[in-house]
């Protein structure tokens, strides 16, 4: 059965800098999102992971390509415009988590419907339960400073998932945590993907993250290099390099 | 949640919040001495003119304001004006300063006014001790009790010379204080002509015009204005900002207060922006973040404006108790500080548009928060 597609990037092209320190960042990157999958973007320092991360979630313009998110054409659209596609379709999930440290976790989470126009009892139950459902229903009242990295996360997994978007972008989600911390993470943005059909991308360059996806993409020098699916019954991708098939197949 | 977060935000750097509030309250304090100071004096200039039951006044060309009303004019306006149609008293006062010898030696200056009160001209000014009928018996003045010292008399009873001729205290005012710091001496028409050197005579400073009811003032202005060749016409209005005008712009005065008020919202202005402007530096990650999670510039500016509109708020409270108690103190004084309900509604409005001119630097910073910023950090 096919899986609906929510985003897809059509040789994107992005040129950082200007003059002599003009750096080619992506150099016509393809990819496609579809509901109820994990992806793992990954790749090392620099590869360009970060600013394609920052071209899907519509936060940066690409030089070229085409980028479609749940089937609006990126291409011409103002700022207000790619903050209300924002809005209506995708979560972000930060590296630092990028809490409010001024708000309770509760009103961390319910600063999302905020901005979405969504507010008052409804608004404040909906972001409990979603809490409830990350395991910090314990938590609601406490601050940032209260928590511990592994909740922060949390509290930004539930920020992100509250307004119920079709694509969760995630950037480094374990970066910060403990091996612990980092798998309950994982299990939680993979549970997101299956259990309630979102497409969550998460980038990484964490190898303990790989038991969890369903689909990993290898990015280097600005170049999707590799891509591999978990083969059913696998509790794991096989991680081959495209090129290598491409050779092989040749 | 826009309100949770601006309140946050400004309750977060409590240093940075009482720098904030400081401004505001040092601002408001300034501006509302000024403008109530400048209330004051208007108040001072214009009491008697606005206490005299008057259309129009009479006087010589060139009369810069109630103290200084020129030369004396004889009783040939009076006569040409109640002559006029639609004139139903026309009454002469005389206003002039002169020198107060007091009783213990030296001098100090005193603008004498006469009227007589049955002629309804000039109305008792909060007359706080005596009548009117007390200042009929010879000699008899009535001065005002915040000048007692300046006049270096004790109060009822005591004696002074004024020009050529003796006078007692036989009232007393209370609150009318003159803005040239020359207190005012009410006695009837007659003695004054006597101290200023018109006795036996008709001449007058002004002659104070009342018209019939229902008779418009303005027709029957244009009428005297053409009878008389050597007198100027006034409404009560156009007497009053004459008088304002040589008091608080001629001399330089009003200038003084306004141009304090201004600097004090300029002041404020610029700390409220100053402190306004690094708060939201310093917040701008989080700024980053709500524009990341979807928010419209719109959002996020009003988070900014709420919280200088809180800003105001509370540095409006804080400021005004403070103010109220300069004015308070202030009463006492030959200058007190006024403050209506206009004055601190005003202040209300300067002080939120202040706080929102200051948020002007921060919205035009976290307009051009780069949202990509949320993953470098």
């Amino acid at each position: 059965m096919t899986k609906e597609t929510v985003l897809a990037a059509k040789q994107i092209v992005k040129e950082l800098g200007s003059g002599a320190s003009k750096v080619m960042a992506l150099r016509g990157v393809d990819l496609e999102l579809v509901r109820g999958e994990l992806t793992l973007l990954m790749g090392p320092s620099g590869s360009g992971k970060t600013t394609f991360l920052s071209i899907l979630g519509c936060i940066m313009a690409p030089t070229s390509g085409e980028l479609c998110v749940a089937g609006t054409s990126t291409e011409g659209l103002d700022p207000e415009e790619l903050a209300g596609l924002r809005r209506d379709h995708i979560g972000f999930i930060f590296q630092s988590y990028n809490l409010f440290p001024t708000l309770s976790a509760l009103e961390n989470v319910r600063i999302s419907l905020d901005v979405r126009g969504q507010k008052g009892y409804k608004a404040a139950r909906r972001s409990e339960d979603v809490l409830r459902e990350v395991g910090l229903g314990h938590r609601l009242k406490n601050y940032p400073s209260n928590l511990s990295g592994g909740e922060q996360q949390r509290v930004a997994v539930a920020r992100a998932i509250v307004s119920s978007p079709s694509i969760v972008l995630a950037d480094e989600p374990t970066a910060a945590l403990d091996g612990e911390n980092g798998n309950a993470v994982m299990e939680l943005l993979a549970r997101i993907a299956h259990e309630q059909g979102r497409s969550v991308l998460a980038v990484t360059h964490d190898p303990r993250t790989l038991p969890f996806a369903d689909r990993v993409v290898r990015i280097e020098d600005g170049l999707i290099v590799g891509e591999e699916r978990r083969p059913e019954g696998l509790d794991a991708p096989e991680i081959t390099d495209l090129n290598k098939r491409r050779k092989a197949h040749a | 949640m826009i309100f949770t977060l601006a309140l946050r935000n400004l309750f977060h750097d409590r240093v940075r919040l009482m720098v904030t509030l400081i401004g505001i309250l040092f601002s408001i304090v300034l501006v509302a001495v000024q403008l109530g100071l400048y209330l004051g004096a208007s108040r001072m200039i214009t009491a008697n003119i606005d206490h005299a039951n008057a259309d129009l006044w009479i006087m010589p060309f060139g009369a810069k304001s109630f103290e200084d009303g020129g030369m004396l004019m004889s009783a040939r306006e009076r006569h040409q004006a109640l002559a006029t149609p639609g004139v139903a008293q026309v009454t002469p006062i005389i206003v002039r300063f002169n020198e107060w010898r007091k009783p213990a030696g030296g001098s100090t200056r005193v603008v004498i006014v006469g009227a007589d009160a049955e002629a309804g001209a000039v109305q008792p000014l909060s007359l706080e001790t005596g009548t009117w009928e007390d200042i009929k018996a010879p000699d008899a003045i009535a001065v005002d009790r915040t000048y007692l010292q300046e006049l270096g008399i004790e109060g009822l009873g005591s004696s002074a010379q004024i020009g050529p001729g003796r006078v007692k205290v036989r009232a007393l005012t209370n609150g009318v204080r003159s803005f040239t710091q020359s207190p005012y001496v009410y006695m009837p028409l007659s003695r004054a002509r006597y101290l200023t050197g018109a006795a036996g005579t008709d001449l007058a400073t002004f002659q104070v015009v009342k018209v019939f009811p229902g008779v418009d003032v303005e027709q029957v202005r244009s009428e005297l204005a053409g009878r008389l060749e050597g007198a100027e016409v006034l409404t009560t209005d156009e007497f009053r900002d004459r008088s304002l005008t040589q008091w608080l712009f001629r001399t330089g005065a009003g200038v003084a207060l306004i141009g304090g008020a201004l600097l004090g919202i300029l002041v404020g202005t610029v700390i409220v922006a100053q402190t306004l402007y690094s708060s939201t530096k310093d917040h701008i990650n989080e700024f980053a973040t709500l524009r990341a999670l979807g928010s419209s510039s719109g959002y996020i500016h009003q988070v900014i404006l709420t919280q200088a509109g809180l800003s105001a708020v509370i540095g409006y409270i804080l400021g005004m108790m403070l103010a109220l108690l300069v004015v308070l103190a202030s009463q006492s004084s030959p200058l007190p500080i006024i403050m209506t309900p206009q004055l601190a509604a005003g202040l209300f409005s300067v002080t939120l548009f202040m706080c929102a001119i200051s948020a002007i630097s921060a919205i035009v910073k976290v307009t051009k928060i780069d949202p990509a910023t949320v993953f470098s950090r």
